[in-house]
């Protein structure tokens, strides 16, 4: 068994641990201030994904640079998302809520491939063409800026939900949503910002991404299950767990690819996530249960 | 409402005399998603379970009697069967894990969607099976290898399947296992707390649901002639099968039936203008936002909101 | 021999010890009342005694046969009934298909059922609104919707969890009649409540929780001025103008 193999895919599984950390935490972000599970989260990344794609094609501007774009487009369809349908049953058991992100998804996904048809497609940026080598290891310049970028928006996130005024109502809101109306909190506000940055997480994440993977729509179902993964080992709600989830899980596929074969790489994910569903309780940090 | 009803199937069997080809084709359709949408009914609907994941049996039925036939030479109306029940281990298998380990709302959701893929991506690459490329059946026109010359036959064999479910929805409904499965979908702990063996009538939905879901895909294989992995294991199916009985009425009789006599229709007619040229997702954009729509506006289903308008009507008049 | 006993029964939460070494017994025909502060552990007796919680240690016997271990429905089927603190009807049913499900588990055939369940919810009081659906109640017919859902389960022990609690004067009174009716008709009660004048009025022996343990254990009159219980409730008041 190659030795070199083996770092190599440790370090490409840690770099895109970043990604996957973002990706999660995002989604965890809309489960814990609403209880939403946001089934369209994997296509919503692959839209940021296009996003890049046009930017780059139609107006030459580099995905290492439009991924502030992306997300913001992002965060208004996560805003209407939220405000537009969600919003309206909030309230209503929980199968509903599950079959109409799953209609959002369905929605999403197939308007993409309508519109951009079904080849896979990647995003060209100069920087990823770049390498460089430590010794027999070599290291994607690309995938290196994208970690790097992708872990200074978590952290980012991470100081806006502890250290503004705003990010700790959301917060409160997501701990306890009647302690937080009766201290008057616009409940629906906080809602509707959360789902936002939910949403615009995973846009950033996909023009991140975008250079370094090939994508087409199916791939969006790929994407929401790793996300799934990795919030249910993290635990439903915690964004710290998301966060060592997301290395955690790039780090078992990245290891998983180099000692499977490539048509079996998502065979392993969606085994993985039948494992991490039967034995999950808590999750490692979770606080709570669905 | 008897007559109504026997009138209407009177009405279906004698159809195919005035029907011309295609219409024929549709009415085929209508029941076969009919069919399948209301075995879906039984653990979806009635016991609320949602499985986003039911074309897995209707793809291990599918191969199990394609492989019986093409390599045993076995009948597919006993490889049917073995579909079913084959089928029906792999529901008991989802159901134990599932209900087990108390799984429930989106994690169940989430179980089924994986052991679908899963059987997708572990059948695409067995070759034995036919790879990603599939299986084919050769055209004999045989009707002891499920084949019939005539589209007729094929006709009244899709209506008997769709008759047949609803036949077992209709029994289950009436009786204990039907009001058990209503109080668990409702509340489960308080269903426990009145005698009621949750455990035990979940899974009891699963099977029925999966075996008739199973012998579904005996009928996929002999009427269309080949069986992909993508197709027939692959989420576009699952949502055939989940959107009708949403849209028609979950865990009532007669909501898969509207549901399918509704969409099917609609799914071709959009198949026919938009499905040149490689707009083949458009029909599935369509279906996202009725099932959208649905939730937000008609939550149980177009049959139960009928029903109260009729009855209102009634009433009024 | 006791219809109920349960001896040395303890559950720890994490650091909590919710029940603590009790020892409780129901004898036939008896109607029982447990009281307590809030946070004493007596729901999650009533978790432990119907199935829903295991306990860590002790033994639960009902007609002499033990039920630890047993699922919640499996002790529904031996005569054991209960209902939630918090109601949980079954929302889209109506009345009289809410007391079915219950009546199912005696009678399997679902029309008979269906006849029995009626029986139950005219002699509760609510055959007038048998047709509603459940989610239509006020909160008063809900209570009774919680009782008559687990009476029809045939039970020889029932359990009540807080049947009164957000009901006014008037409809409390109602609650106890109702209550003494069905304990005449032969069922054994346990009940759980925070309102002392009903507790006093309808038990012929009373057990005190505090923390998870019994503190005090007697008749009406004992307990109403038993310093223990005064200390663990802190209000005199209420003790104190308890009819004896």
């Amino acid at each position: 068994m190659d030795l070199t193999l083996v770092v190599q895919g440790v370090l490409s599984g840690v770099l895109f641990g970043g990604v996957y950390s973002l990706m999660a935490v995002g989604l965890t972000l809309i489960f814990g201030v609403m209880r939403v599970v946001n089934f369209a989260h994997g296509d919503m990344m692959v839209w940021g994904m296009y996003l890049a794609y046009i930017l780059a094609t139609r107006a030459g501007i580099d995905p290492y640079v439009s991924f502030v774009i992306c997300a913001a487009a992002l965060f208004a369809l996560g805003l209407g998302v939220q405000r537009g349908l969600v919003d309206r049953i909030i309230d209503a058991p929980h199968e509903m809520q599950i079959l109409l992100m799953l209609g959002v998804a369905l929605v999403l996904e197939n308007v993409a491939l309508v519109l951009f048809g079904p080849e896979p497609t990647r995003v060209r940026s100069p920087l990823a063409a770049a390498t460089i080598w430590l010794g027999p290891i070599f290291v994607d310049v690309a995938r290196l800026v994208t970690f790097l970028v992708a872990v200074a928006l978590t952290l980012a996130l991470w100081m806006f939900l502890f250290r503004t005024d705003l990010g700790r109502t959301i917060r409160a809101a997501a701990d306890n949503t009647y302690g937080a109306l009766v201290i008057g909190t616009d409940v629906r506000r906080v809602y509707a910002i959360a789902f936002g940055i939910g949403a615009a997480c995973v846009g950033a994440a996909g023009a991140l991404v975008s250079p370094i993977v090939p994508f087409q729509p199916p791939t969006g179902l790929s994407l929401s299950v790793a996300s799934f993964n990795i919030v249910i080992i993290g635990g439903m709600g915690s964004l710290l767990g998301a966060f060592v989830g997301g290395l955690l899980v790039s780090l078992a596929e990245s290891l998983g690819a180099v000692f499977l074969a490539p048509s079996l790489k998502e065979l392993f994910s969606f085994s993985l996530l039948v494992v991490i569903l039967l034995f999950r309780p808590a999750g490692l940090f979770g606080r709570r249960s669905a | 409402m008897r007559w109504v009803l026997a009138a209407g199937v009177v009405v279906l069997l004698a159809l195919p005399a005035v029907l011309s080809a295609y219409a024929l084709t549709l009415f085929i359709l209508i029941f076969f998603y009919g069919f399948l949408g209301q075995s879906w009914n039984i653990v979806g609907g009635y016991a609320g379970q949602l499985s986003a994941g039911h074309a897995a049996f209707v793809g291990v039925g599918g191969y199990t009697a394609a492989m019986l036939s093409t390599q045993l030479g076995l009948t597919p109306w006993i490889g049917m069967l073995a579909g079913g029940a084959l089928a029906a281990l792999l529901g008991a298998i989802i159901g134990y894990l599932g209900f087990r380990f108390g799984l429930r709302g989106f994690y169940f959701v989430l179980l089924t969607v994986a052991f679908a893929e899963i059987c997708r991506i572990a059948v695409s690459n067995i070759d034995a099976l036919g790879g990603p490329l599939g299986l084919y059946i050769t055209f004999t026109g045989n009707p002891r290898q499920f084949q019939f010359q005539d589209g007729r036959a094929y006709y009244y064999v899709a209506l008997a399947l769709m008759l047949v479910a609803t036949a077992a929805a209709w029994a289950i409904e009436r009786r204990r296992f039907g009001v058990y499965l209503a109080a668990i979908r409702e509340d489960e702990t308080a269903a426990e707390a009145l005698g009621v063996n949750a455990f035990k009538y979940k899974m009891l939905a699963m099977i029925v649901s999966s075996f008739l879901t199973g012998l579904g895909g005996t009928f996929y294989a002999f009427y269309l002639f080949s069986l992909q992995p993508n197709t027939l294991f692959g989420i576009p199916l699952s949502v055939e099968i989940i959107i009708r009985p949403i849209v028609g009425g979950a865990g009532t009789l007669a909501g898969p039936i509207v549901g399918s006599f509704i969409l099917t229709p609609l799914a071709e007619i959009s198949r026919l203008y938009l499905g040149q040229g490689g707009l083949h997702g458009a029909h599935l954009i369509a279906y996202g936002a009725l099932l959208i729509g649905v939730v937000l506006f008609l939550p149980e289903g177009a049959y139960p909101r009928l029903r109260r308008a009729l009855a209102r009507r009634a009433d009024g008049a | 021999m006791s219809l109920l006993a349960a001896r040395g029964l303890a559950k720890r939460f994490g650091g909590l010890q919710a029940v603590a070494g009790l020892d409780l017994t129901v004898a036939p025909r008896e109607m029982v009342g447990l009281i307590g502060p809030n946070g004493a552990g007596k729901t999650t007796v009533f978790h432990l005694l119907s199935g829903f919680l295991r306990p860590d240690a002790g033994e639960i016997a009902l007609a002499g046969r033990s039920i630890v271990g047993l699922p919640p429905h499996a002790i529904c089927r031996l005569g054991l009934a209960r209902t939630f603190q918090v109601v949980r009807p079954f929302p889209r049913m109506t009345v009289l298909e809410n007391v079915r499900v219950g009546a199912l588990a005696r009678y399997p055939r679902a029309t008979e059922a269906l006849d029995r369940a009626r029986a139950v919810v005219a002699r509760v009081g609510l055959g007038p609104r048998e047709r509603l659906a459940a989610a239509a109640l006020t909160l008063p017919e809900r209570k009774r919707l919680e009782l008559a859902r687990a009476l029809a389960t045939g039970p020889t022990l029932l359990l009540l969890d807080e049947v009164m609690a957000g009901l006014n004067p008037t409809e409390i009174e109602a609650i106890i009649e109702l209550i003494r009716r069905i304990h005449e008709s032969g069922v054994s009660i346990l009940l759980i409540e925070h309102n002392m004048r009903a507790v006093m009025a309808l038990s012929h022996r009373i057990v005190v929780l505090s923390f998870g343990e019994r503190i005090a254990e007697g008749a009406p009159a004992d307990i109403a001025n038993h310093p223990k219980v005064v200390e663990a409730y802190l209000g005199d008041e209420y003790v104190r103008a308890a009819p004896a």
